[in-house]
């Protein structure tokens, strides 16, 4: 298969990529970038495990190809933190404890974070929708809900 | 009895939570191995077909095939769980047995290959009739799927304990009552796999998304004959197991045959529908309870079958079936009890251990019995319950001890945490209230395989620089925080604070555990960490009172900072002789006391690297009867739970409105652990109860096979949980901690059947609790009526 050019701004850094033409994202993230913090649980799009933030609207990135995520910006969750300095979701997810195994975390994160970029103050029913594609087997997914109203007032205060 | 402690029982953030918050912690699929080749298995299609013939050749010659193996190229062993019934061999030989059972495999440059490598495998099968439940199973004639087991009988349990039949005689009301559930995936969500090394000295290490390193470096070194002593099992981050990974899978034993093959490390995952067909989940089982009471509400006997419809393999089943007829015997008082149980094998993928392995659905089936028997008393059920309830100190009618139990605590916190009195009978129209208790081994009082090992050891070593501690284990951190735990009760056991512990856990090279199953972790592994750290504590405190010439009992370690009772003693000596090695840095002990840095220094100096090693195995538990070691355990956790639902009386559609949860765990190590272990045993409590069903069609494939027609719980079908911890004070238990892990699971699916049969008045005995179910109940109580 003739393999493609592309660039893709990952976490805010530019890459040219020669990749084929039914590369996923997640492959070319986790394979070609070696940026693993994006999981698949699946690979068919139904577990969100690898969410990440195309343009800051979460996406499967299983389900989208290389090629689609041409020219645009992706976020993964190695682009959250600054430095040693976590996101404020980042940090709430550990204080509450709303991380178990962490397969589904990355995924949940970049799910929150695209809520509360677009909405700073949303309700539990907004958060619950938000994170509604992010399957979590470990959680009951309670803790997690308290920690980004948690991460929500906090980035509201600052 | 209360201790002071200044680590347990906090909420300390757990230890891998930056890691896995940040994309940094590593799982099987993110460890980069040079030279990699994939691995991928050719499955049967067929629920039950003789091979009558396999052909390679074609995928051999593909380029970029590196290995294809087959029955023929491994030794003809049987392997599985109980060595009672290895009934499993490492591909098909003469027959498969269900849709995904291993025929052949191959290792390839990459996966694309590996694939099209399968797909020119030629295999001739003659097809052979098949069985998929129970019933067919068992039916005269039925195809036999194993020629050891010619009725289809797995294994069978007959056990009587009490007289039976007097307590039937002397009961004023007897209930008859039948229950089923439903197939229930696992569905963790990193789905199993593994890399297998070979290296050039004979050493096999694979890197497996395991819940038990200990058990699949047995079963890896038995069937490929490599000395048990070179066979390395590591396990990275694990995303979830719930006891489908607490066995040697495919993924681990083909890809170190592939990889001793080819001499490059191979990998072998599954896919999410592999997940389905390797199964290993839990069982359907099909109960009858028929139970006496008195008037006054006091159980007198129960008389118990159940049917577990196995798959084709024995995997965990043999314990299983035990359990389901065992964990009854408490918490509540039953004097007596006869059980009969079986396991049949079918055509279908083999079921094993899932949380609350054996005991879920018996639990629900009798739960919901005693809410109705305490309807037809016209007594509260809580009040029925907490007339029956066992209290430390009481021994079952099948030998089970109950060291603590806080079971009158528990069902006391959801009674008032849920308001109950304000609630149960007063709700309005299509709104229901009930409750539920449960019960739960806190750890197999016995190995998998007979032997007088110990459960597990643990090494603590004071790095020779510096104050800081590491914690060597073999426990598997799966996502449950065992790591968390252990570096806590290492801390607490040695007097230092949780940033001085490093733990590295996981891998058969740090020492011997069982793994993680049967809820054990906490207890065992917390036991043998805790004397390895006492130890630690021990040495380091003898080579100071030596050095300050003071009775070693007049030292001990409290937050890092040294306590000498008594007289002040001058020590200055020994701090300028600290720093004196440490010119130039800039964090010298200050302040009146010896720090531990300090101290453990001395006892470097003085002996050499300080280690300290811990073990534990229970003492002989349980009766002398057949199967009396199912069930055993030092120690027994329990629960309760009140459920809150709403029924749509035209729709049939029940939606959970809250669960009120109270767990005894003896004590918290860590709180919020100990919640995070609550909340998701509602979770799949729940989703069991509501919709999670396995579905085949008539040829044995599974009809639902994905994540996205497999329905778990998301974020919008979870009710709001209040958690409730009960710390009873385990005798047994490191620090008096006991299990949560699965214990918790048991009574989140009677305590919503309960709640359905307040909203509605009718009983429903087939999980899930669908609209169509419920709407036929209704109209079949409708009917009654007319
Ligand atoms: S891996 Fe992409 S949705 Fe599951
Ligand atoms: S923490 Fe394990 S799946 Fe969410």
């Amino acid at each position: 298969m003739e393999k493609i050019r592309i660039e893709l701004t990952v976490n805010g850094k530019q890459h040219d990529l020669l990749v084929a033409p039914n590369r996923t994202l997640a492959q070319t993230l986790r394979e070609d970038l070696r940026l693993t913090g994006t999981k698949q649980g699946c690979e068919v799009g139904d577990c969100g495990s690898c969410t990440v933030l195309l343009d800051d609207v979460p996406v499967n990135s299983c389900l989208v190809l290389a090629v689609q995520a041409a020219g645009r910006r992706v976020t993964t969750i190695e682009g959250l933190a600054q430095g040693n300095e976590l996101h404020p979701i980042q940090e709430a997810m550990i204080q509450h404890g709303a991380i178990q195994c962490g397969f589904c975390t990355p995924g949940m994160i970049l799910s929150a974070k695209a809520l509360l970029d677009r909405n700073p103050d949303p309700d539990a029913g907004e958060i619950k929708d938000a994170l509604s594609g992010n399957l979590c087997r470990c959680t009951g997914y309670q803790k997690i809900v308290e920690a980004v109203q948690d991460a929500a007032a906090k980035m509201g205060r600052d | 009895m209360t201790q002071k402690f200044n680590v347990i029982g906090s909420r300390a953030p757990r230890l891998d939570a930056p890691d896995k918050a940040t994309g940094r912690a590593c799982y099987v699929d993110d460890i980069e191995f040079p030279h990699l080749l994939e691995g991928a298995i050719l499955q049967s299609p067929h629920a039950h077909a003789r091979i009558l013939s396999i052909d390679t050749s074609a995928a051999e010659a593909l380029p970029g095939v590196a290995a294809v193996i087959t029955h023929r190229d491994v030794p003809d062993v049987r392997y599985g769980v109980s060595p009672a019934r290895y009934d499993e061999t490492i591909f098909a030989i003469d027959k498969v047995r269900y849709v995904g059972d291993e025929v052949a495999a191959v290792a390839a440059e990459d996966l694309d290959t590996a694939m099209a490598a399968l797909e020119l495998i030629k295999v001739e099968y003659e097809v052979l009739p098949h069985v998929l439940t129970v019933d067919e199973a068992l039916a005269e004639g039925a195809p036999v799927i194993h020629d050891a087991f010619p009725g289809n009988i797995c294994a069978e349990v007959h056990q009587e304990f009490g007289d039976v039949a007097a307590g039937f005689a002397e009961s004023d009301i007897i209930r008859t009552d039948v229950f089923v559930n439903k197939r229930q995936d696992g569905a963790f969500i990193e789905p199993h796999r593994c890399v297998a090394v070979y290296d050039n000295f004979g050493q096999l290490t694979l890197t497996s998304s395991t819940q038990v390193p200990h058990y699949v470096q047995r079963t890896v070194a038995m069937v490929t004959g490599i000395d048990v002593g070179k066979v390395r099992v590591k396990k990275p981050y694990v995303g979830g197991g719930f006891g489908p990974k607490a066995e040697a899978t495919p993924c681990d034993i083909i890809s170190a045959f592939l990889a001793i093959k080819t001499g490059r490390p191979v990998r072998v995952a599954y896919s999410r529908e592999q997940v389905f067909l390797h199964c290993r989940a839990r069982h359907q089982f099909k109960h009858v309870m028929k139970t006496g009471f008195k008037k006054d509400g006091t159980i007198m006997a129960l008389d118990h079958q159940c049917w577990l419809e196995g798959g084709a393999y024995s995997s965990f089943g043999i314990a299983t079936v035990y359990y389901a007829g065992s964990l009854l015997a408490a918490p509540y008082k039953l004097p007596n009890m006869k059980y009969d149980g079986w396991r049949v094998y079918t055509n279908k993928p083999a079921c094993g251990a899932q949380r609350g392995h054996g005991g879920v659905a018996a639990r629900a089936c009798f739960e919901q019995q005693l809410d109705l028997i305490a309807k037809q008393l016209d007594m509260d059920p809580i009040e029925l319950r907490l007339k029956n309830i066992m209290t430390a100190g009481d021994v079952s009618c099948n030998d089970l001890a109950m060291s603590s139990l806080g079971m009158k605590e528990c069902i006391e916190a959801v009674r008032d945490g849920s308001t109950w009195r304000d609630k149960r009978g007063r709700l309005p129209k299509g709104k229901g209230i009930g409750m539920a208790s449960g019960f739960f081994v806190s750890g197999a009082g016995y190995p998998i395989y007979r032997s007088e090992t110990y459960h597990c050891t643990v090494t603590i070593k004071v790095q020779e620089d510096g104050g800081t501690v590491k914690v060597l284990t073999g426990a598997a951190e799966i996502g449950q925080g065992s790591d968390t735990a252990m570096a806590m009760i290492a801390a607490e056991a040695i007097g230092i604070p949780l940033d001085r512990v490093r733990l590295v856990s996981g891998d058969t090279d740090y020492g011997v555990d069982l793994g993680a199953y049967s809820s054990r972790t906490t207890l065992m592994t917390g036991h043998a960490t805790k004397e390895a750290g006492e130890a630690v504590k021990d040495r380091v405190l003898t080579a100071l009172a030596e050095e300050l010439g003071i009775e070693r009992d007049r030292l001990d370690m409290a937050n890092g900072l040294v306590e000498i009772s008594g007289d002040p003693v001058d020590f200055s000596e020994l701090r300028t002789k600290y720093i004196k090695e440490h010119r130039g840095w800039s964090d010298h002990p200050a302040g009146d006391q010896i720090t531990f840095t300090e101290a453990a220094r001395i006892a470097y100096l003085k002996y050499g690297t300080v280690v300290g090693t811990g073990k534990y195995k229970p003492p002989v538990l349980g009766g002398k009867f057949k199967g009396a070691a199912v069930g055993t355990s030092p120690a027994y956790g329990c629960s309760a739970q009140v459920a809150e639902v709403t029924v749509d009386l035209e729709t049939g559609q029940v939606t959970v409105d809250s669960i009120t949860d109270a767990h005894d765990c003896g004590k918290a190590v860590n709180l919020t652990s100990v919640e995070a272990q609550m909340e998701g045993s509602v979770s799949m409590g729940l989703g069991e109860a509501m919709f999670e069903e396995v579905k085949f069609d008539d040829q044995g494939r599974v009809l639902n096979a994905s994540l996205g027609e497999y329905h778990i719980p998301t974020v919008l079908d979870m009710p709001q949980m209040s958690c409730i911890v009960v710390e009873s004070g385990e005798p047994n238990g490191p620090f008096g901690a006991k299990e949560v892990g699965e214990g918790a699971i048991m009574p989140t699916i009677p305590a919503i059947l309960n709640a359905v049969h307040d909203a509605t008045g009718v009983t429903i005995t087939e999980l899930p609790i669908t609209p169509e179910r419920v709407l036929k109940a209704l109209k079949e109580k409708e009917q009654e009526k007319d």
